[in-house]
């Protein structure tokens, strides 16, 4: 067993461990904070199946940016800080998740044991392997169209959010709807 | 190294995302478990991508398109949920029972009555 597998097998536990955490925690804010070792850990086992460049994008985006948003949200929706026992489903529900996220655990590791028992990734003898250069160069080469119909998607997706986080958008029929909520509807909740 | 080791890690972490979206009521909760999905698929995608040492580096292009759209879905789904919780004061999911609001039933011939 060489240096890489073992590394690679303790950040896969360290993956996995912060995981669970982020399921079965019961404080709102550290459960966006074990997601975070979560995706740092991704981002490793990343770095040792050579996926450079991959890697350094999850950094940026998912422990920079998604987890950010994620912790605006909480703190927008007026997340309880500390305890709170109103996080998980009842018990029925809760047993009912664990047997389906098993049954699909057991399936799946199952078949994935049945059918590349054998195989083994040779790494290190491949120069280039994920690094930015090739990255780069297999993205606006060989990727170009998907990747621009994708930046147009993610425009949309922003305005999207725009729109939907504005409050002062439309015409008359949502001042009138804001101007009875004001007088006389209580909200619920 | 073995190709089942990310293999397996993969699987651990989406069935541990499924647990997540099924037993959390906390809609922000159930979108991070989402993306604990995402990424087991992501790990996927690079591990055979490794294994195949593909010339067009698909596993790893499509790994940066699966990231991109997940930073999408979470910007639309927070945007989402704080909608809701403007409107309803609340981000439970099993609380959000109702089809319509409440309100607009005001003012409006009663629909029970009708039936």
């Amino acid at each position: 067993m060489t240096a890489v597998e073992v590394l690679f097998g303790l950040l896969g536990l360290v993956a996995v461990g912060a995981a669970l955490m982020v399921v079965t925690t019961r404080q709102l804010v550290h459960a966006a904070l074990w997601l975070v070792v979560a995706l740092g850990a991704m981002a490793g086992l990343y770095l040792l199946l050579s996926a450079e460049f991959v890697a350094w994008v999850q950094v940026l985006i998912y422990v920079g940016a998604v987890v950010v948003l994620l912790l605006f949200g909480l703190m927008l929706t007026k997340a309880p800080i500390g305890f709170s026992d109103d996080l998980d489903a009842p018990v029925a529900q809760r047993v009912a998740a664990a047997i389906t996220a098993g049954a699909t655990g057991g399936i799946v590791i199952t078949s994935l044991v049945d059918a590349f028992h054998g195989a083994r990734i040779e790494l290190g003898d491949d120069p280039r392997g994920g690094s930015a250069a090739a990255a780069g160069e297999a993205l606006f080469a060989s990727w170009v169209l998907p990747f621009e119909v994708l930046s147009v998607l993610l425009l949309a997706a922003l305005v999207g959010a725009i729109v939907l986080s504005r409050r002062d958008v439309g015409s008359d029929t949502d001042t009138d709807i804001e101007s009875v909520t004001e007088t006389d509807a209580p909200v619920r909740g | 190294m073995p190709l089942l080791m990310p293999l397996v890690v993969a699987a651990l972490l989406f069935s541990i995302g499924i647990y997540g979206v099924l037993a959390r009521r906390n809609a922000i909760l159930v979108l991070m478990s989402v993306e604990l999905m995402l990424n087991a698929v992501n790990l996927n995608l690079v591990a055979f991508d490794v294994w195949l040492r593909d010339e067009l580096l698909s596993g790893q292009v499509f790994t940066l398109f699966v990231i991109t759209i997940a930073a999408a879905e979470v910007g639309l789904g927070l945007a989402i949920v704080l909608l809701v919780f403007r409107n309803r004061a609340t981000s439970q999911l099993d609380e959000l029972v109702e089809l319509r609001e409440a309100d607009a039933l005001r003012g409006q011939p009663d629909v029970r009555a009708m039936r």
